[in-house]
């Protein structure tokens, strides 16, 4: 690194803790490292804290209960409030809507070892014309991107009215706006629940959710859903609502393909086996709404642009290696959330809160040891519960047995499952990279943040094998982990 | 693992691709052995140009002009595979200097056999309608042509197994097997190949393969940044740069040198260079190398001010001191061939560098002469 | 009482939100504020709003949450903004694109 010493310190307002993100993870590690005494700043890509899991209306235009579908609302209005005290006391620099486009690593011999995050606005004018700092340099960064809903390409998923079961909610969360009228989710894992709810809750006919696998898996691991009883709890909330709204909830029953001209008229319902091969059709339901999820994929290439290890996680998801106080392998980097491993909310809130003791710690604050042992040992607990959910909600191992020679895999470069084979077959791509160089899936506007998952499974099945963390990484490794205009780019130091 | 061929090559870039496709044409039995993918090293971090535009009167020069031959005559039932594309060369220049620059280059490169056409400052937007106005001359090369590398690469490959070629990926060449100074197989992490000729064409490490033979051959890594930018409707028509990027190909600085290197891809892209840099194999990001990458091109395209950078990539050109690629026998180490060192030419001196080098390899007199490029030249400069 | 109450945020039941307009290709869309631009051409019941380059397919929300960027639309003349993330503002110009922008539709006014 000696070779390019840092271009921008002087520019680039320096913090004893820099966190990125203001979800669960990432709210409780500032506002818990700012109240230990650390100045810190907090980025993030939002119009405004909660992150894709609390997300809701804007706060400066309210609609109606801002709390309407959400659980655990109390735990982000109490760390919305601290946060708030704590702005208004210079103690955390909030930075919203920001994206970090690139991760300068430190210099040689650079004590504390301070990473500078470069910063974009998340959409033109997101500044509000107000000249915030292009680049923040932390002491300590806390990484807390959290994730978005893992995708499978379905022959017609590319038809306007197919959405990812994250993004109906956030437009039911954040607007009050109901995607569909006539409704069905489908994939796999709890996490459709709420979303099938909530759109019944709306006043959309959700005509069934279909779950891939089966929630007998849940109880393999009794010992582990009984350690956190809030989920046991949670979950019986939602039964209770599909029944009130009368959901027909369908195991082991897969959406196989999505018809239609211009939008979603259709689809056609199989029946699975336990490997997720089609057992028999299951009829054609006509919707005009289709909500589809498969867990979730962490966003890792920030961690990735630091250098930290990486690994594959019990749900095939890349993750960030950390250790039991949530440093990553890189000196000064922190992990927290989704990133270190799919987990939910209350799991997240607790990594952020240890990641912000530790840190404060690392940097001679007083923290009480007691109130880290506390905190990890809530953090194996919930592990051990998103480990039993991962293991009872897995991806069909033969999903791709429903795709079509034409389906399309990547949607944005438009790349169809017999381009992907092709690459294999014929030109002879060994790993999802060579597929990826050669047949482009993953190389347009998302870079492969959609379809990196399944272009991954792809090359893996066609080589025989299952996947492993090096599939994975080719994806989460963006040189630029949000696109920058020429201009802003050009903009800074260019000589060292 | 089979363990007897003709021919093993060493990597499966461009030159080991074209060196297959060559050898199997002439009905040589051939395995190709690669540590990774298929043209997964600087084959997959160019841009596929095929060019006689940066080049000066000289060697490199007529092997450039004679690739072109190759890809338009040889290859030509081919070009569709790799998205061959007759774009044509533009360079062009901002200042009176700069004008009277590119005129003298364009006289000598049209003596040396180059069709170039001198562009007047109020013609340069017919070609290219979106470039600054602000320019003061333009030069015009119908001969450059440009080729998506990886497909290229691979298509080879298909054609070289379809006519009997074996491919081993994920294999590394661990040692040479030997015969006094000859070379007589290579010996992998999966097994031994015998084999009569061995060609080095393991680019940017093609050194370390040649340490193998015992032999000399110093090919270094020269980093190299692009840009690449969001997918937009066509916008720029031809492979456009500054007249400093001539200059800065045959440089041998070792510090960070850019040069504006613009052009569209079929995918809609923009790829925006260059950078050159010798700093080894270190893949840290450099942020000022991509700043002024992006600085120098907003000079030429203010309009892509507001355009979106996607993503960069970095790659590693094999670069020789004397900016001649190895290509051919090496007398030192009987039946050791090489072909690498091309720097950032190897996509379009590959063909016309594999065509040379099978020639000569099946005791025919190559088309041009392969001795400014050999090997051992190295130890003569070095000795005197 | 609700938990937003509790922790002192805006009383709801007071605050009526502001409502207006943006123009979608030339068609008045009502809006309240606060939505992203992605809600309100929901709730008019649109949901496509551009082409993909090369077989012209319809496009509009996937992710809803500025991943994917599907739902990329001109926003008062700039091109491939976020349709998830931009905020509605009153008499805001939204575009739909076919073929995708390029930077060229406003050469001559850009370079001098």
């Amino acid at each position: 690194m000696t070779e390019h010493p840092r271009d921008i310190t002087a520019t680039s307002p320096r913090y004893d803790v820099a966190v990125v993100g203001a979800g669960p993870a990432g709210l409780a590690a500032a506002v818990t490292a700012a109240e230990a005494g650390c100045r810190v700043v907090l980025v993030d890509a939002g119009q405004q804290p909660g992150g894709q899991y609390w997300r809701h209306p804007d706060e400066t235009a309210p609609r109606g209960d801002e709390s309407l579908g959400h659980h655990d609302w109390s735990t982000f209005a109490g760390l919305r409030t601290r946060l708030h005290g704590l702005v208004r006391r210079q103690r955390i620099t909030y930075l919203p809507r920001r994206q970090v486009w690139f991760v300068q690593r430190p210099s040689t011999g650079d004590e504390p070892p301070a990473h500078t995050l470069h910063l974009t606005t998340a959409y033109a004018g997101a500044d509000g014309g107000d000249d915030g700092p292009d680049a923040v340099t932390g002491d300590a960064v806390i990484l807390c991107p959290g994730g978005y809903d893992r995708q499978l390409p379905i022959p017609g998923w590319d038809l306007p009215g197919v959405m990812a079961a994250g993004g109906v909610q956030a437009l039911l969360k954040g607007h009050r706006t109901v995607a569909g009228r006539r409704a069905i989710v489908a994939g796999t894992g709890p996490f459709l629940l709420p979303v099938a709810t909530g759109l019944a809750q709306a006043g959309a006919d959700v005509v069934a959710v279909c779950e891939a696998g089966s929630i007998t898996g849940w109880s393999r691991d009794p010992l582990a859903a009984a350690a956190v009883p809030g989920k046991g709890r949670e979950a019986l909330e939602y039964a209770t609502a599909l029944i009130r709204h009368r959901i027909p909830y369908r195991q082991r029953t897969a959406i196989t393909a999505i018809r239609g001209t211009d939008t979603v008229q259709s689809v056609e319902l199989s029946r699975l086996d336990r490997e997720g091969r089609i057992r028999k059709q299951a009829g054609t339901v006509d919707v005009d709404l289709v909500a589809l999820g498969w867990g979730f994929t962490p966003s890792l290439e920030l961690v990735t642009a630091t250098g930290a290890a990486t690994r594959k996680d019990i749900d095939d998801s890349l993750v960030a290696v950390v250790d039991e106080e949530q440093r990553a392998t890189v000196p000064g980097i922190y992990v927290a959330g989704e990133a270190t491993g799919v987990g939910g909310a209350v799991l997240a809130v607790a990594e952020g809160e240890l990641a912000g003791l530790i840190t404060a710690r690392d940097q001679r604050a007083a923290v009480s040891q007691e109130s880290v042992r506390a905190l990890q040992k809530r953090i194996t607990r919930h592990r051990r519960f998103a480990a039993a959910m991962h293991t009872a909600h897995p991806v069909p191992r033969h999903w791709h047995d429903w795709l079509h020679p034409e389906t399309t895999v990547c949607r944005c470069e438009e790349v169809s499952y017999q381009q992907v084979c092709g690459a294999r077959d014929d030109l002879g791509a060994g790993d999802a990279r060579t597929v990826k160089l050669m047949a482009r899936p993953g190389m347009g506007w998302c870079q492969g943040r959609v379809c990196g998952f399944a272009s991954a499974k792809l090359a893996a099945a066609r080589e025989g094998r299952a996947l492993t963390a090096d599939d994975l990484r080719p994806t989460a490794k963006q040189p630029f982990a949000a696109p920058i205009s020429l201009e802003q780019l050009a903009e800074g130091p260019q000589h060292e | 693992m089979a363990d007897t061929a003709d021919v093993v090559i060493i990597g499966a870039g461009a030159l080991g691709a074209a060196c297959a496709y060559f050898a199997t044409e002439q009905g040589l039995r051939v395995h190709i052995v690669e540590r990774g993918e298929v043209a997964g090293g600087t084959t997959s971090a160019c841009e596929g140009n095929l060019l006689v535009s940066d080049k000066e009167a000289g060697h490199e020069l007529d092997l450039a002009l004679y690739s072109n031959q190759v890809w338009r005559r040889d290859l030509a039932p081919h070009n569709h595979l790799w998205e061959f594309e007759n774009k044509g060369g533009l360079i062009v220049a901002a200042t009176e200097s700069g004008a009277q620059n590119l005129a003298e280059l364009a006289r000598r490169q049209r003596d040396a056999g180059i069709d170039v056409t001198d562009v007047a400052a109020d013609e340069v937007h017919a070609y290219e309608p979106h470039l600054t106005k602000n320019l003061t001359a333009a030069a015009h090369y119908p001969q450059d042509c440009q080729v998506q590398p990886m497909l290229m690469a691979a298509q080879l490959i298909r054609i070289a197994r379809e006519r009997g070629a074996r491919i081993w990926t994920r294999t590394e060449v661990t040692d040479l097997h030997r015969d006094g100074d000859s070379v007589t197989g290579v010996v992998t992490s999966r097994g031994t190949i015998h084999a009569d000729h061995v060609i080095n064409a393991a680019g940017t490490w093609a050194g370390d393969i040649a340490q193998l033979a015992g032999v000399h051959v110093p090919i270094l890594p020269r980093r190299g940044f692009v840009l690449i930018t969001e997918p937009l409707p066509r916008t720029v028509f031809h492979k456009v740069y500054s007249g400093d990027y001539v200059a800065s190909t045959t440089s041998s600085d070792e510090g960070l040198q850019t040069s504006t290197v613009i052009e569209g891809t079929r995918a809609g892209t923009i790829l925006i260079g260059s950078s050159r840099e010798r700093v080894g194999f270190d893949a840290t990001v450099s942020l000022p190398a991509l700043r002024q990458i992006a600085a120098k091109a907003l000079i030429l395209y203010p309009v892509l001010a507001k355009t979106k950078i996607m993503r960069n990539y970095h790659g590693f050109r094999p670069y020789c001191a004397d900016h001649l690629p190895v290509i051919g026998h090496d007398p030192r180490a009987p039946g050791m061939w090489h072909a690498a060192g091309h720097e950032g030419a190897g996509i379009g001196l590959s063909v016309g560098s594999a065509k040379l080098l099978v020639q000569q390899l099946t005791g025919r007199e190559p088309d041009l002469d392969l001795t400014p490029f050999a090997p051992e030249r190295f130890d003569l400069v070095e000795a005197s | 009482m609700s938990p937003a109450q509790q922790h002192g945020t805006p009383d709801a039941a007071t605050t009526e939100p502001e409502r207006f307009e943006v123009v979608f290709d030339g068609r008045p869309l009502p809006a309240i504020a606060g939505q992203s631009v992605g809600s309100v051409l929901t709730d008019a019941g649109i949901r496509s709003w551009r082409t993909t380059r090369t077989q012209l397919r319809p496009r509009g929300l996937f992710c809803g949450i500025g991943v994917c960027y599907e739902c990329l639309i001109t926003v008062d003349g700039e091109p491939n903004q976020r349709a998830c993330l931009v905020p509605a503002r009153p008499g805001m110009a939204l575009s739909s694109t076919v073929l995708g922008n390029g930077p060229f539709d406003t050469a001559g006014e850009t370079d001098d």
